[in-house]
């Protein structure tokens, strides 16, 4: 354990937190161009911490919007979450004590390092230095885009926005193994594609997942073995 | 405090509530087998869904930016087997690579 504190999950959770939380710098600086003091943009990314929120709560605002449509953008972006804390309470088994603490930090970057691992340990390494070091960085750099401003510039010009496509297809690349996490890859792509342009930022994700369940339950009713011992010998060990 | 604060405020504890809700699902449920076919399935369309929405969209728009360059980039470190650290510095060097060289916004 001593030696092994440093593993895969470990240096991708710090890689997806460098990142990630290196725009805190861009919402610092654009929750204060858009009207909200200092603490409010704290208060924002300690509490709400879920980035997509965020930025839509800030950009309705910025746009002219009343704080009632931020709440409502704000809210619909995050239900994600929700499909987070169920995949990770499945996956993690954690203690109930434990559990208000893992959801503040149940977000997309914490949830897929987590997922992407094999191994129980693995997984809960990956969601915890995942989740606390998106959550610090965050809030550190959400300070400075708040301090400085809009001199910090956009988080596009270092590339970042790359850093986290290829954080994400990295996470996902091991999944694609068989012939049938690919397919259910390229139909999740097709529908988030479609639901792009006529659904509100947040929902195709939520449509992905959906088309993914009706898609595992008619498989798994076709596939379901016919005898009482066979379907016990389903369950994963 | 303004009322702009405690709207923020409303919404901290909403995305707060909805991360929980999650954890309230009982455990029995999500073991069941059945359970565990949707969730395998449920990560990998997660996982397709997130690598899409960061590479191809802009708020409710599809676009086609540097960050094309950025997955491709990505994709081929990996079939290198390139360590996954390496694979995000690849990313962000080809998004940059490309808005620098003015082949891509």
């Amino acid at each position: 354990m001593s030696t092994s504190w440093f593993t895969p999950a470990t240096r991708m959770g710090l890689s997806i937190a460098v990142a990630t939380g290196l725009y805190g710098i861009s919402f610092g600086a654009l929750a204060v161009a858009a009207g909200l003091n200092l603490w409010q943009c704290i208060v924002l990314s300690a509490l709400m911490f879920t980035g997509g929120s965020q930025f839509a709560f800030i950009g309705v605002l910025a746009g002219g919007g009343t704080p009632v449509a931020g709440y409502s953008a704000a809210s619909l972006l995050g239900i994600r979450n929700s499909v987070y804390g169920m995949q990770i309470k499945q996956a993690l088994r954690p203690s109930a004590s434990l559990v208000p603490l893992m959801a503040q930090v149940t977000i997309d970057e914490s949830t897929a390092t987590s997922l992407g691992q094999s191994s129980l340990a693995e997984k809960k390494r990956g969601f915890w230095v995942a989740g606390v070091g998106v959550w610090l960085l965050w809030n550190l750099f959400t300070i400075v885009g708040a301090l400085l401003g809009e001199r910090m510039g956009d988080p596009a010009a270092w590339g970042l926005d790359g850093a986290a496509v290829a954080a994400f297809l990295g996470l996902l690349w091991p999944r694609l193994k068989s012939a049938e996490p690919v397919f259910v890859a390229f139909g999740a792509v097709l529908v988030t594609a479609l639901a792009v342009p006529v659904s509100a930022p947040g929902v195709p994700i939520l449509l992905a997942a959906a088309a993914a369940v009706i898609y595992a339950l008619i498989t798994y009713r076709r596939g379901k073995p016919a005898t009482e011992h066979g379907q016990r010998q389903r369950v994963e060990p | 405090m303004s009322e702009l604060s405690w709207w923020i405020l409303a919404a901290s504890v909403t995305a707060f509530a909805v991360k929980l809700s999650g954890y309230f699902v009982p455990r029995k449920v999500l073991d069941s087998p059945v359970m565990s076919h949707v969730a395998a399935t449920l990560t990998v369309a997660l996982l397709a869904s997130l690598v899409t929405m960061n590479a191809f969209t802009s708020g409710t728009q599809l676009v086609i930016d540097a960050r094309i360059g950025a997955l491709a980039a990505a994709a081929i470190a990996l079939m290198f087997r390139a360590p996954y650290l390496v694979v995000v510095i690849v990313g962000a060097l080809a998004a940059v690579g490309l808005r620098m060289s003015g082949l891509a916004t």
